[in-house]
C-alpha cells in the first residue's frame, strides 16, 4: 500500500478507528469518564472512612435487616442485591449474543428479563433506604459533642458484666459503665433516629452523607440503565432492529448496564466489605 | 461487521458462575472474617478486581476488541486512578471534614 492510498484511505472516510462503530466507541469513552468521576467518589470515601476509622459506622452494623427474618443478617441482603445485578448482567450479555445471531425472539426474552432485574435492584435499594432513614427502635443518643451514644438496656451484658441501669456504648466498642460519666453526658443529649444529611443515628453524619451521595449516584445509572433497556425492549418487540439489519443498539446499552453492575461491584467491596 | 461469537452462551455462563463464586466468597470472608483486618481488606481489593476483569473483558467484550482500543481504554484507568486515589488518599491528610 502506498503513501498515497493511506492518505486516502485512513483520513478521507470509510474506515472505522480501532474497528469499533462510532457509537459503541463513544459510548466507552462516556464510561470512562464516568469511571473517574466514581473514582473520585470512591477514593473521597475511602479517605473519610480511614481518617475517622475510631468512630466510622461499619456497613455491616447498620444494614443488618433482611425482609422476613428477625435480627442481625449483616451483608446478606446487600449480596443478594448483588447477585440481582450479576444475573441481569448476564440476562444482558445473553440478549446482546442472539441479537448478533439476529434471533429476535430470543433477545426480547433476554431483554425483558434484564428490565426486570433493574427494577427488582431498585426495588432493593429503596427498601434498604427506607430503613437507614427510619432507623431503629430504640435509636440513638447525640450527645452535646455531636458524637453518638447508643443506649444498651439495663440488664443486657456489657463486657461479661451486667447492670442495673442503662450505660452507654460510644463508637463500636467503647462502653460508658459509669454511672456520673454517664450523667455528664447525656446532659444536653438529644434522641435521634435514623439517618439523613444532617444526623446519623449510626455514627457520623458523613457516613450518612457518603452513602447517599455514592448509593443515590449508582441507583440513578441504575435507572438510567432501566429506561434505556425498556426502550431498547420495547424497539426489539416493534421489530425496528430487525428492519435496521443490526441488533449494534442493544450492544450499546449492554455496555451502559455492565458498567453500572462494574460500579456495583466496587461499591459494595469499598462501601459494604472493607 | 463482525458477527463472529466468541464463546458463545457457554463462557458467558462460566463467567457468571465465576462471578457468583467470587461474590460468595467475599460474603463469607465478610461474615466470618477469619484472618486479620487488613489482610481482609486487601484480599477484598484483589477478588473485586478480578470481577472487574471479567465484567470488562468478557461482558463488555473487550477482550475481543482490537488492542489498541483495549489499551485506549485501559492506560487512562491505570494512570488517572491510582494517581487520583494518590492525591486524595495522601494529599488530602490534613482537610477537617
Amino acid at each position: 500500500m502506498g503513501a498515497q492510498s493511506t492518505t486516502e484511505s485512513v483520513w478521507r472516510g470509510g474506515v472505522k478507528p480501532f474497528k469499533a462503530s462510532y457509537g459503541k466507541m463513544m459510548m466507552w469513552f462516556f464510561l470512562l469518564t464516568d469511571a473517574l468521576t466514581f473514582s473520585g467518589f470512591l477514593g473521597a470515601y475511602g479517605f473519610a472512612r480511614f481518617k475517622y476509622a475510631e468512630t466510622w459506622p461499619l456497613a455491616e452494623n447498620v444494614f443488618t435487616h433482611f425482609p422476613g427474618i428477625q435480627g442481625d443478617q449483616p451483608l446478606i441482603y446487600v449480596a443478594l442485591m448483588t447477585f440481582i445485578l450479576i444475573m441481569s448482567s448476564v440476562t444482558m450479555v445473553l440478549a446482546v449474543h442472539h441479537g448478533k445471531n439476529m434471533d429476535t425472539k430470543k433477545v426480547a426474552w433476554w431483554m425483558g428479563f434484564t428490565v426486570l432485574g433493574g427494577i427488582i435492584f431498585l426495588g432493593s435499594q429503596a427498601w434498604e433506604w427506607m430503613h437507614f432513614i427510619h432507623g431503629t427502635a430504640e435509636g440513638a443518643l447525640q450527645l452535646a459533642d455531636g458524637s453518638i451514644a447508643k443506649v444498651i438496656a439495663a440488664g443486657t451484658e456489657v463486657m461479661g458484666q451486667t447492670y442495673n441501669f442503662d450505660v452507654l456504648r460510644l463508637g463500636t466498642e467503647k462502653f460508658i459503665t459509669d454511672p456520673t460519666t454517664i450523667a455528664t453526658l447525656s446532659a444536653g443529649a438529644e434522641h435521634v433516629y435514623g439517618a439523613n444529611m444532617v444526623v446519623n443515628e449510626y455514627g457520623l453524619p458523613q457516613f450518612a452523607n457518603f452513602f447517599f451521595f455514592i448509593t443515590g449516584f449508582h441507583g440513578f445509572h441504575v435507572f438510567t440503565g432501566v429506561i434505556l433497556n425498556m426502550i431498547v425492549f420495547i424497539n426489539v418487540l416493534f421489530g425496528t432492529y430487525e428492519r435496521r439489519g443490526h441488533y449494534e443498539m442493544v450492544e450499546k446499552v449492554g455496555l451502559y448496564w455492565h458498567f453500572v453492575d462494574l460500579v456495583w461491584v466496587f461499591v459494595f467491596t469499598f462501601f459494604y466489605l472493607v | 461487521m463482525s458477527h463472529d461469537n466468541h464463546g458463545g452462551t457457554k463462557q458467558i455462563w462460566l463467567v457468571f458462575w465465576i462471578l457468583l463464586a467470587l461474590t460468595t466468597v467475599e460474603v463469607v470472608l465478610g461474615i466470618y472474617k477469619p484472618v486479620s483486618y487488613e489482610i481482609l481488606k486487601w484480599t477484598f481489593i484483589i477478588l473485586t478486581l478480578v470481577k472487574a476483569y471479567y465484567i470488562v473483558a468478557y461482558f463488555m467484550h473487550v477482550k475481543h476488541e482490537t488492542k489498541s482500543f483495549a489499551w485506549t481504554l485501559a492506560l487512562p484507568t491505570f494512570i488517572l486512578i491510582p494517581y487520583l486515589l494518590f492525591i486524595l488518599l495522601t494529599e488530602a491528610s490534613d482537610l477537617i471534614l
